[in-house]
């Protein structure tokens, strides 16, 4: 234990160095944004064993909310996240409350469709400028001195968030509803004869996700300036899926080395490979379902502790 | 010009002309679907990429090998019914016994290998495959003129849909296929190589999308990503059918082509989404699909 | 545990790996953000990139004693692609000039940037006006042509011909619907009206839908206001669906790729408007020679246009002896453009280069005598005529009183 520790230690002394090493600020906040996506999103595949197939609805609905009020409102950029994350909060009551009714491939068809109407909503709405995206976001000044325009001011501030949400999501995992919720995932009707009201921790399970999943997008509509309807569409659901699988579900650390490790592929292979990227994805995915299915870090942990294990005395 | 809520009639029945051709399609890429689920209980996200396979496969035999439509009509899934066995056997197989949420994922991740591997080779803007001579010009409906087309693709979709439809409810081939469904070991106890008559399966189910994706080529341009957009609104045909239902995707497919159709009328933009609508409200209010029996 | 050291190390090392990039050491640096695979890959694309080589390798290679560097990448008409492409070249590579490419949703995102960054940007292969009027910039130039100019030129000419009734099928994003506006306003000012219009997806596969709804109008005229393969498919779905049998099609946006993939048995008698057509006058017909013997096609106006922005900007840069961004926009501002592609062009404040458009007809079969001898001259519009005065809605560049 205290050896994972030390590792946090040297990632989180890296992350604070990032400027210094002469890293591109706005890369590792996009790296952060995603991640702390991808850890919402395992929260609910993960740790819930819910897949949900539209998860960039909440995401994007957020980034939409907090680059309109910022725009159109001139809203300081503190209480536009705020909004953001609560029309997020908002969003994932109402397509819990209709999806948590069915299980597996129903849950995650109903998702589906409903992801496919916010698309719809974003793309109609006037305010969200449809194909063209809000543009020229600002980033104003967070409680009204803080000035995020600079790259290094807001790279710190999503750090703090990314790391706060990162804590957030461990603590809720090892609290009594976490462990209801595993509870939950490992025998469904076990839970059931126990007493508890199985649908509410789901319920609760998927707002939290969704949630977590609207900060980091009203993160990202101030880290980039614009919001698009790549944000909302299906093809970002499908990626943090990837990178949850990828990671490692039903751990910490591994939707964040899945995010990690898509977002670099995408940004290094692209200048190399072009749109091959696209197709390695896909073989990666094949992959990881194949024979990678606890992914990177989870793989990792169970060799570790098969290793760890001597000949029985 | 008469008309009904202020809408000329000429143009409510143009798109529901309209509305039925795209049905057609729907109806034969859920019939295949809702094969592959009902014996499978794999959910094939790939069947997309298949219908995009026939299409390119069509195209380039023109181009590479002379091949005409009609030739291609049949040979076109063959190939891809092959390549469809191949995938089931090497990969497919493989996730059988675990969670079928493991299957939707194999099959979305070989969906995005065809189309990345496509978009890369040949670009995303799409080339067009001629119409066939024989089937060349339009018919004067009154309301619209339809191009003969068109109506082809009404009929055939229609025979191909029955005919399976048929094999599987009626004759003892399609008996087979349902006892598998119900109780495969029992099967396999009674003689029948199921292994054989899965990946078969998989392979026809596979066979229809890419026959779906010949009969589109001279309709739409023959891109990367032509499935993608269209394998979503299947699986909502498919659901609101219900899933292992054949009868049910045929008319559901159908009926929501024309559904489409109608909305085009009313507003054009919810065209996309009308599905989606759909199919959220039938499962919540009818989880199992309008012709479901699970 | 020391497998999972290592695996945090990697992660480091590949966040660091890939988001180190060198920047240019004394290099100049040019950019071109383009579609490169899309809907309009052909009107400039790669080929437009090789007109950008050509036109360095003119200049000689140098500028000030500094070697000249090109970099591309696709935006896949994604305006998020193309913005944080051009942020991440002005941030790590050093770019001192972006060339815009296809798509005016991208361009508007990316004049944002422009600004931003202090980075010179020319607009060659977006359409869209706004990018002059509501979206200027201190730093964009609009070289090639806009929505206005096509207005002013198909429009007029078509209500001039009898088509006085219009029904639009509109590209649904920035590009079609400023053109769709252009054109309603010239159609209105020549006495003529709009009877609607329907949006359609940028890249849509099947137009015939929407093809029956601008039937239903009873429009005189098809006024299309699509580009590339959208233009070429609806046009081809239009002839399909006997559209074409009652209204008359104006192809807002058509470039000497979309005839040549028509086909002049389909595209004969339709009016456009362009800024560029390598048969006009020997210095044209001289780079058309030397483009052909590359790309094998004749130049369109975009791929012509990118080569005489790039020779502008570096003889600017020259002029000045800087490429500090402000200096080398100033001296933009004096020159006037000589060259192939323009006579006596100049830049507006609102940053339009203002040049003769041309109002052209597309030949019939038996009309062409050669390969590519696609269009015939009805009218040459001098820049002024054809990009109208300045509107006053770009605050850089307020209306004559």
């Amino acid at each position: 234990m205290r050896l994972t520790t030390v590792l946090y230690a040297l990632l989180g002394l890296f992350a604070l160095c990032v400027p210094l090493l002469g890293i591109y600020p706005v890369f590792m906040m996009q790296l952060l944004c995603v991640a702390m996506f991808a850890c919402a999103f395992n929260l609910l595949l993960g740790f819930g064993r819910m897949l949900s197939f539209g998860h960039a609805a909440f995401f994007g609905s957020a980034a939409y909310a907090t680059g309109w009020l910022v725009t159109a409102h001139e809203w300081g950029p503190g209480a536009a996240i705020l909004a953001g994350v609560a029309v997020a909060a908002l969003l994932g009551l109402a397509v819990g409350m209709l999806a948590i009714r069915r299980q597996g491939i129903y849950f995650a068809m109903i998702t589906l469709a409903l992801a496919q109407l916010v698309y719809f909503v974003c793309l109609e709405a006037p305010f969200t400028g449809g194909e063209n995206g809000l543009q020229g976001v600002p980033r104003g000044e967070l409680l009204g001195f803080l000035p995020l325009k600079s790259d290094l001011v807001l790279y710190y501030l999503v750090l703090a968030v990314f790391v706060a949400v990162y804590l957030f999501i461990h603590r809720v995992v090892h609290s009594p509803f976490g462990q209801v919720l595993k509870a939950i995932r490992e025998n469904e009707p076990r839970a059931t004869s126990l007493g508890y009201e199985i649908n509410r921790y789901k319920l609760l399970a998927f707002v939290l996700s969704a949630t977590l999943a609207g900060l980091a997008g009203s993160l990202k509509a101030l880290v980039f300036g614009f919001v698009t309807l790549t944000d909302v569409d299906q093809s970002t659901s499908g990626e943090v899926i990837l990178m949850t699988l990828l990671g490692g579900t039903g751990t910490f650390f591994g939707p964040v080395l899945g995010a990690a490790v898509v977002v670099t592929l995408r940004q290094y292979l692209s200048d190399l490979v072009g749109g091959w990227v696209i197709a390695i994805i896909g073989v990666i995915f094949v992959a990881c379902v194949l024979s990678f299915r606890s992914g990177v870090v989870g793989e990792l942990a169970a060799w570790q502790l098969r290793r760890q294990k001597p000949s029985p005395h | 010009m008469t008309t009904v809520f202020g809408i000329p009639v000429a143009v409510i029945l143009g798109q529901l002309t309209l509305g039925l051709v795209n049905g057609s399609f729907y109806a034969m890429l859920s019939l295949g679907l809702a094969v592959i689920f009902g014996l499978m209980r794999v959910v094939n996200f790939a069947h997309g990429a298949f219908y995009t396979l026939g299409a390119f496969a069509a195209l380039l035999g023109l181009q590479w090998l002379g091949i005409n439509y009609w030739a291609s009509l049949v040979l076109a899934p063959v190939a891809v019914g092959l390549v469809g066995i191949v995938v089931e056997r090497l990969l497919l197989r493989r996730v059988y016994g675990l969670d079928p949420l493991y299957g939707l994922l194999l099959t979305f991740g070989l969906a995005l290998i065809c189309e990345g591997s496509l978009h890369q080779v040949f670009g995303a803007s799409g080339q067009s495959y001629p119409v066939p001579p024989a089937l060349a010009g339009a018919v004067n409906l009154g309301f619209m003129f339809l191009p003969l087309y068109r109506a082809w693709v009404i009929a055939i979709s229609l025979v191909v849909c029955f005919s399976t439809w048929f094999v599987i409810e009626r004759t003892r081939l399609g008996a087979t296929l349902r006892a598998a469904t119900e109780n495969a070991p029992l099967l396999q106890a009674f003689g029948v190589n199921v292994p054989l008559l899965v990946a078969a399966t998989y392979g026809g189910g596979v066979a229809l999308a890419a026959l779906a994706g010949v009969l589109a080529s001279p309709i739409v341009l023959v891109n990367a990503h032509m499935g993608s957009s269209l394998v979503i609104v299947v699986f909502a045909v498919v659901v609101i059918g219900g899933m292992g239902s054949i009868f049910g995707s045929i008319v559901s497919g159908l009926v929501l082509g024309v559904v489409e159709g109608f909305t085009k009328v009313i507003y054009p933009e919810a065209s996309n989404v009308v599905v989606f609508l759909i199919m959220a409200l039938v499962l919540v209010l009818r989880p199992t699909g309008l012709f479901g029996r699970e | 545990m020391k497998l999972r050291m290592l695996t945090l190390a990697a992660l480091a090392g590949l966040a660091a790996a890939a988001a180190g990039q060198a920047l240019a050491a004394d290099e100049v640096v040019i950019g071109d953000i383009d579609d490169m695979s899309g809907v309009y890959a052909d009107v400039e694309g790669a080929a437009g990139v090789e007109a950008i080589r050509m036109a360095i390798a003119d200049f000689g290679g140098t500028v000030l004693g500094r070697k000249i560097t090109l970099l591309t990448a696709d935006h896949q008409n994604k305006p998020d692609i193309g913005a944080a492409k051009f942020r991440e070249w002005a941030d790590q590579n050093g770019l001192n000039l972006l060339l815009g490419g296809s798509n005016s949703g991208v361009n508007i995102a990316m004049s944002k940037v422009a600004s931003a960054k202090k980075v010179p940007f020319f607009v060659i292969g977006a359409a869209g006006a706004s990018l002059t009027n509501e979206d200027c910039t201190a730093y964009t130039v609009h070289y090639v042509y806009d929505t206005t100019s096509l207005a002013n030129g198909t429009a007029t000419a078509m209500v001039a011909a009898g088509g006085k009734t219009w029904f639009y099928l509109t590209a649904d994003y920035a590009f079609g619907t400023q053109l769709q506006n252009a054109a309603s306003k010239v159609v209105e000012a020549h006495g003529g009206k709009n009877l609607g219009a329907v949006r359609v997806p940028l890249g849509a596969a099947d137009f015939s839908s929407f093809l029956l709804q601008a039937q239903a109008s009873g429009a005189q005229v098809l006024g299309l206001s699509n580009a590339g393969t959208d233009f070429s498919n609806s046009l081809k779905a239009a002839n399909e669906f006997g559209i074409t049998k009652t209204m008359k099609p104006a192809a807002l946006l058509a470039f000497d790729t979309d005839i040549n993939s028509l086909g002049l048995q389909t595209a004969q008698g339709l009016t456009l408007t362009t800024g560029f057509y390598w048969d006009l006058t020997p210095e044209t017909r001289a780079f058309g020679k030397r483009f052909f013997a590359k790309i094998n096609r004749m130049p369109t106006m975009d791929q012509a246009g990118v080569y005489s922005a790039t020779l502008t900007y570096l003889k600017a840069v020259k002029a000045a002896g800087t490429t500090d961004a402000d200096k080398v926009m100033a001296e933009l501002k004096k020159t006037r453009i000589n060259d192939m592609f323009a006579k006596d062009g100049y830049i507006r404040a609102d940053g339009v280069m203002v040049h003769e458009m041309y109002v052209m007809q597309v030949k019939t079969p038996q009309e062409s005598k050669y390969p590519w001898d696609f269009y015939k001259v009805v009218k040459r519009m001098p820049g002024e005529e054809a990009f109208g005065p300045i509107t006053g809605l770009c605050p850089l560049a307020p209306a004559p009183k």
